[in-house]
């Protein structure tokens, strides 16, 4: 690993496009009466990935997590995305098998 | 000379024998093709088949897509190869963007097994030419992802192109609706399976290849199975059939 690279942690929200039926977030607020909740609307549920990207800069690591979103966490025929960063990680997060 | 048809088989696939079972039946030479495998030497057809392809996480299909086998099959498509997927293999297509639309969670949540009746259309095309007559076919499903969505104006612009192959069925004859009881998921417009503009790749959420004998108690579904095989051959002796490597383009990305 080159001294020059640095570490940076992201995570991808990626929801259902608005318009598009979810099942899943109807069933969610179906049971909410059976909680005493009321009041509550709209539930989308979706999949939160986080990620570490080691990259020259920012930028370059804020692209290589835009493509990883829009080409395979994402299907942008019927769901959208947005990325969050989550600050700059000390080293590489440690990766592997069998973990 | 037997028309050879490739099986793709990835970690999770599960109707690959049922597959194998009825390009048999239909008089083809199945050959299994491994997920890693670039090599489609003598293939004639690719029959992409059902299951869980890479435990179906993330989406269905989307890992599989990225497979070293779907960068041939798609060199494959390209050079107008006849390719055809069925459940888990259209969910690959789609994921690919080797066909139009996406699959979604079936509208009612669950993993739904049953038989359905399908309608089919445009039978001149490579994958029902040897339906014969426009009839009800029945055969089953399987699938938690099978909900054919795509936008408006894609849904206009693929049954005017004659893209829509097969629609889901009510028992009346009539074509199933989102919410009707013949449309097992919730799909758009009835959508059961669908082609590329091209013509020569489609998809389809039923089993044909669990309906191809009496004693499986369904045969309908074998004139679509003998549609590919049929199709294969046409296009093996065009003389575009090939010793492939994935083109230059598509292997790139590593």
């Amino acid at each position: 690993m080159s001294e020059q690279t640095r570490t940076w942690r992201f995570a991808v929200n990626v929801t259902p496009k608005p318009g598009i039926l979810d099942p899943q977030g109807k069933a969610v607020e179906r049971s909410l009466p059976h909680l005493g909740i009321a009041g509550v609307s709209g539930v989308r549920v979706g999949r939160r990935v986080e990620l570490s990207v080691t990259a020259a800069d920012e930028a370059a690591a804020r692209s290589i997590v835009d493509q990883l979103a829009s080409e395979l966490l994402s299907n942008p025929l019927m769901e959208q995305y947005g990325v969050e960063a989550l600050g700059e990680s000390e080293a590489p997060a440690v990766t592997g098998v069998g973990g | 000379m037997t028309t050879r048809i490739g099986v793709v088989l990835f970690p999770g696939s599960n109707r690959d024998i049922d597959a194998v079972n009825a390009l048999t039946v239909a008089g083809a030479e199945p050959e299994i093709l491994w997920h890693e495998s670039v090599d489609l030497s003598g293939i004639a057809g690719i029959l992409i088949p059902g299951g869980f392809a890479y435990g179906d996480y993330l989406r269905a299909g989307v890992i599989a897509r990225f497979s070293p086998v779907m960068r041939a099959v798609a060199e494959f498509a390209d050079r107008g190869g006849p390719v055809l997927g069925i459940c888990n293999g259209f969910q690959v297509l789609a994921e690919a963007r080797l066909v139009p639309g996406a699959l979604l969670r079936n509208r009612g949540l669950r993993f739904v097994c049953r038989q359905v009746t399908l309608l089919p259309e445009h039978l001149d095309t490579p994958f029902t030419r040897e339906i014969g007559e426009r009839r009800p076919l029945r055969m089953p499903v399987a699938h938690g992802e099978g909900c054919y969505y795509a936008d408006e104006a894609t849904l206009d612009a693929i049954e005017r192109d004659g893209q829509v192959l097969w629609r889901y069925a009510n028992e009346d004859g009539s074509v199933a609706g989102p919410d009707d009881p013949g449309n097992p998921n919730g799909s758009l417009r009835g959508i059961a399976g669908v082609r590329n503009a091209a013509g020569n790749v489609a998809g389809l959420m039923p089993h044909p290849e669990t309906a191809v004998e009496a004693i499986l108690g369904s045969d309908d579904g074998l004139g679509i199975i003998r549609s590919l095989v049929v199709s294969a051959g046409e296009w093996a002796s065009s003389g575009r059939i090939a010793g492939t490597r994935p083109a230059a383009a598509m292997g790139g990305a590593r």
